[in-house]
């Protein structure tokens, strides 16, 4: 099998990506929160991406923060696919009034925009990593229990799925057995899309202000920090965001080549 | 030479130079000192050009704003409550009292008794003229509890007011030698009848009518024809665009689409002092940025506790980094050189972090969290002025939690309802003023909830006394008082740090306020 | 009654019933949430004769599910309720704000919905070739970037840098149509980057997905160039997920646009509820939740029906 260039670029720097989250605190050379140098000061060899707006160390708040966006971005977009797959497969196996109140309640909560529900939700819940992970993966697992519904809706007409029916399977056998493998792609490919939205979303969150406390700071809430120096070309308001918009970039790539060995998926996104 | 100095008097014309820096400048060249200062005089008092459309973009205004005077809490409000209302008397960037609806003040000699002769044809925009009685009932609607008045405070201590004829007597429970700063309080616009009938309505004796009020958007003002005073409202329309996002607010005096703007942060003056057609202003002012505890909750009702947070506070560091230096380090009371009958004698608390330690040891805190919450709205920099002080503090064994809230809404969930959070005061024209206000035990807006009765004695005490020598030692120790046992942290003075667009002229330092004490758009004009 | 009419009415009717129990949801939903109004408006330093007076006179004595009867036949008549920071009425304060709201969206989907099927159905035609790799980089790039970070970049260089167009997208009545578009522009053009990388790809996804069917080989044997067999055959079987993904981003330029209010300083709805949801403001945020809600279902409704007329299948029952 022959992988597009652009897939491996993609996958090269997610995993690198990735790879930095998971041993932040390793390669980080200086505290999250240490104060080490003056306001914005320029690259050096010590301070290979130059200080932040208060003279923390940029590389490390960088790599630090990219643990919080992807960790809050992954645990979220974990959630809402087990529980949005869950419950979509369960709707389209056992179709009748479960389907049709899971599809209502579903189509009751997207009516409301994620956005604001979420500015709702978190002016009036305390703003922790768990209660962010939540909300998000909760608002996001409707998305995926439309789609995860109706790739399963497809599958469960075959004659395999029918043929465990009659065996006399139960329902998480067909679920997790016949019917999760069969959807796995599509579903994989807009893992990857939902990811990208959910990084998105705390760095919106972050922007109004609503998203992880400080001194913690996702990649959105770098920028954040350091916005009055964006105009000005600072880059510490460029990196993160240029930071995000590569996370994005590859982690779209791996999904759209992804995308492209499942013809079969249409819409469901948004 | 010659072209040397028409371009410095060009720059001086253009408000690119300061008095002192032209007069060394020009005597350089050998012109003497009197000369020198008399053309920066000349230079930079041109003849003001009448007519225009000036646009302030202002910081501080909300969709919740109201016209009633009595209400006015934030920024923008002043600014505009200033521009279509008129007070009794105005306090000068000098310092002075400047006489407003008010052409005489006189007091008798406990200060307990106070006349206002009130100026002869100034008008109200409803066409009606302003009379005393008008003044005596604004100042009654303030001292009712319904008004919810933020100038409560002030007008509480007047016992007896009359009018009569043209004259005001206001009689005073006890003497107040400052009473006409006081007077000066944004709070107290005159309204015809005192604005009892509708506070809303906007109709003031002021040099602009308004025209627009759309509470958190824009305040549109068109000139009052029939205004007293000649020498300020040059433009023919003014408005002030509420722009609360810093990075669009500077973007906007950028492009010319407003001329002037409020809240630079520090950290980018630099920067934008390179962007063509627009200066960035430093005045030196009273406010400060603050950090307070109220001192009745726990663990804040531990001065050892307090103490200990105060000393863990690198003040310098924060005036560097957060103000970009454009500032001075605070000392914990709300006082510094800019106020009359300041003592610099007071001594400077430094960061220590070993003391601090001691201070927390010996309060016996739990040693869980403390829990700080701030906004970046509670004054520019303020989250990371709040991760400035975690850190110094964690090296003095002091766990702080940062608990960022939502910009809107702050100022009325947070401040002045949660005991620790980060805090923004614009200062007073004199120190009884600002002591009464936020820090005596009854003051409306008293945010440390601060009581103690040899403060409030103090206090009533140099109202009273006409003999500055006094004063100035009682307003000494009740400045320790503050200090040693308030709930207040004073980290750093800044300056008001503000961008004008080369065409403003007539810009002025006055350090009551940002943008000319809220009055930028009514005294300058445009080239 | 013709199938197709009877499927309409259906679907209009479904829209109805759940914008119904949305507007349950969201009263109640909001007034479950914890903190008490009454005090919020009064403060801390309140007397309990004061808050109990007040309570009455919002009707906060009574039981929840009367609240929401009374709440809705408001609505009915076009009564929002009262703001309780400011005490204005919300039904006023909001349409002008909801006016401004609906321009902006307005002229991002004139822009943005013709502009994105067109690079589609273009790089659906050059399939894996240079131009569709070109048009598939730029928008992937600026679908990715925060919304915030392609606001200021646009704010910079047109409005600072180069100063085209003004930064403060500020308008109010009585302003002309010309003056009124040019203060929009960066709005729009960062809304029109922002929701054009979604239904571009969805487009180029559903025309390929499309091109794979038997009747579009006959079509090319039948001797049609490219451009005419996507036009002609691929595009209008596409079109129900195009539909689909358009309404869903249409959607988003009515109520997701907070942070290109916040950014341009446009007074729009976002603007407005989020100054309100940090006050408790719960009237408005209930007032503004439904608006929303209603935007939303009425998209998604007309979308269904667009989709079931443009369903060959459906148009022509057998």
């Amino acid at each position: 099998m022959r992988i597009p260039i652009s897939a491996l670029i993609g996958m090269f720097f997610t995993a690198a990506f990735f790879l930095a989250a998971i041993f932040a605190p390793l390669i980080a050379p200086f505290g999250m929160a240490e104060i080490v140098g003056g306001v914005w000061d320029p690259a050096s060899g010590t301070h290979w991406f130059g200080t932040d707006a208060i003279g923390r160390d940029l590389l490390s708040r960088m790599i630090y923060g990219g643990q919080t966006t992807i960790f809050v971005a992954s645990a979220a977009t974990m959630l809402s696919f087990t529980l949005g797959s869950v419950l979509g497969f369960s709707a389209a196996v056992a179709g009748g009034w479960v389907d049709q109140g899971l599809s209502r309640m579903v189509d009751l909560v997207m009516a409301i925009p994620a956005l604001i529900l979420a500015l709702v939700i978190l002016s009036v819940l305390p703003v922790t990593l768990t209660v962010l992970i939540l909300v998000m993966g909760l608002l996001d697992a409707t998305r995926v229990f439309r789609l995860a519904r109706a790739v399963a809706v497809d599958i469960t007409v075959m004659d395999y799925v029918e043929a465990a029916r009659l065996r006399g399977e139960g329902w998480a056998w067909i679920i997790f057995r016949e019917i999760l493998p069969n959807a796995l792609s599509p579903l994989v490919a807009e893992l990857g899309l939902r990811f990208i939205f959910a990084v998105l979303f705390i760095s919106t969150l972050s922007f109004l202000g609503l998203g992880v406390q400080p001194p913690l700071a996702d990649w959105g809430g770098i920028v954040k920090e350091n916005s009055s120096g964006l105009v000005y070309g600072i880059p510490a308001a460029l990196i993160p965001a240029f930071a995000i918009a590569v996370l994005a970039i590859s982690v779209n790539m791996v999904a759209d080549w992804v995308l492209s060995r499942t013809t079969s998926l249409k819409g469901g996104r948004g | 030479m010659t072209d040397q100095l028409d371009r410095m008097i060009a720059a001086a014309k253009a408000g690119r130079m300061s008095r002192r820096e032209f007069v060394g400048r020009t005597t350089a060249l050998g012109v003497s000192a009197g000369l020198a200062s008399a053309l920066f005089t000349k230079a930079a008092h041109a003849q003001p050009k009448k007519g225009g459309f000036i646009k302030m973009g202002m910081q501080g205004g909300e969709s919740t704003n109201s016209l009633d005077p009595a209400l006015a809490a934030s920024e923008v409000p002043f600014a505009v409550n200033y521009t279509w209302g008129e007070m009794l008397v105005d306090v000068s960037a000098t310092g002075e009292v400047v006489m407003r609806i008010a052409e005489e003040v006189s007091a008798n000699s406990d200060a307990t008794e106070w006349k206002f002769k009130i100026r002869r044809g100034v008008e109200f925009h409803n066409g009606k003229t302003v009379t005393a009685e008008d003044v005596v009932a604004t100042l009654r609607r303030h001292t009712d509890e319904k008004s919810q008045s933020g100038a409560l405070g002030i007008v509480q201590g007047i016992s007896e007011m009359s009018a009569d004829g043209d004259m005001v007597t206001l009689k005073l429970a006890s003497g107040n030698a400052d009473l006409p700063f006081l007077l000066a309080d944004y709070h107290l616009v005159i309204q015809p009848n005192g604005g009892i009938d509708n506070p809303t309505e906007g109709i003031g004796a002021g040099p602009y009518k308004v025209v627009v009020h759309e509470p958190g958007i824009r305040h549109g003002f068109e000139k009052f024809a029939n205004y007293f005073d000649d020498t300020i409202g040059h433009a023919d329309q003014t408005e002030i665009l509420v722009i609360n996002d810093g990075t669009a607010r500077t973007s906007a005096v950028q492009s010319g689409q407003v001329h002037m703007i409020n809240r630079v942060d520090p950290k980018i003056a630099e920067l934008l002092k390179r962007a063509p057609g627009v200066q960035v202003k430093a005045v030196p002012g009273r406010g400060h940025y603050v950090f307070i505890m109220h001192v009745d909750k726990a663990p804040f009702d531990n001065n050892d506790l307090r103490m200990a947070l105060k000393l863990a506070v690198n003040r310098q560091e924060m005036v560097d980094k957060i103000l970009g230096g454009l500032g001075s380090i605070g000392n914990d009371f709300p006082i510094n050189g800019a106020y009359p009958l300041f003592d610099d004698s007071i001594p400077q608390r430094e960061y220590d972090a070993v003391a601090a330690a001691d201070h927390y040891q010996k309060s016996g805190h739990d040693g869980s969290p403390i829990i700080l919450r701030v906004a970046q709205g509670a004054f520019p920099g303020a989250v990371e002025a709040a991760q400035l002080f975690q850190q110094s503090a964690a090296a003095a064994g002091i766990p702080l939690e940062i608990k960022r809230e939502p910009d809107d809404g702050y100022w009325s969930n947070v401040w002045n309802v949660e005991p620790f959070c980060a805090s923004y005061w614009g200062g007073r024209p004199v120190q009884d003023q600002m002591y009464s206000t936020a820090y005596l035990s009854t003051a409306d807006w008293n945010d440390t909830k601060f009581k103690n009765a040899r403060f409030d004695e103090l206090l009533l005490a140099a109202r009273a006394e006409l003999n500055n020598d006094i004063r100035k030692a009682t307003y000494a120790e009740m400045a320790n008082i503050v200090r040693d046992e308030g709930g207040l942290i004073l980290p750093m003075f800044n300056d008001f740090v503000e961008a004008v667009r080369d065409e403003v002229q007539g810009w002025e330092e006055d350090p009551n306020g940002e943008l000319m004490n809220g009055r930028a758009h009514v005294k300058c004009w445009l080239a | 009654m013709h199938p197709v009419l009877t499927l309409v009415v259906q679907r209009i009717a479904l829209g109805l019933l759940l914008l119904l129990a949305v507007s349950a949801v969201i009263f109640l939903g909001v007034a479950a949430l914890p903190g008490d109004t009454a005090q919020a408006i009064l403060g801390q330093s309140a007397t309990p004769q004061a808050l109990a007076n007040l309570r009455i006179e919002m009707g906060l004595d009574q039981p929840a599910l009367t609240r929401y009867f009374n709440w809705l036949g408001g609505i009915l008549t076009g009564d929002l309720g009262t703001s309780l920071s400011n005490r204005t009425d919300i039904a006023a304060a909001i349409s002008q704000r909801l006016g401004n709201t609906l321009f902006l969206a307005g002229w991002a989907a004139v822009i943005s919905v013709p502009l994105a099927i067109l690079l589609g159905l273009v790089a659906a035609r050059y399939n894996g070739r240079w131009p569709d790799k070109l048009i598939s980089g730029v928008t992937l790039s600026t679908i990715s970037l925060p919304e915030f970070v392609v606001g200021y970049i646009v704010l910079y260089f047109l409005a600072v840098k180069w100063q085209l167009f003004p930064s403060v997208a500020m308008v109010f009545p009585g302003m002309g149509m010309m003056e009124r578009l040019n203060a929009v522009i960066l709005p729009v053009i960062v809304l029109v980057l922002v929701v054009l990388a979604h239904m571009m790809r969805m487009t180029r996804a559903a025309i390929l997905n499309v091109m794979q069917s038997a009747y579009i080989e006959t079509a090319e044997l039948k001797g049609l160039s490219p451009m005419q067999v996507i036009w002609r055959h691929a595009f209008p079987n596409a079109i129900a997920p195009v539909v689909n993904v358009v309404m869903l981003n249409l959607a988003y330029l009515v109520v997701g646009v907070v942070v290109v209010e916040v950014v341009f300083v446009y007074p729009g709805m976002g603007q407005y509820l989020v100054d309100h949801v940090a006050k408790r403001d719960l009237p408005v945020v209930q007032a503004v939740g439904l608006i929303f809600a209603a935007v939303y279902i009425g998209l998604n409704i007309m979308a269904d029906v667009i989709s079931i007329l443009a369903n060959p299948r459906l148009r022509h029952p057998k």
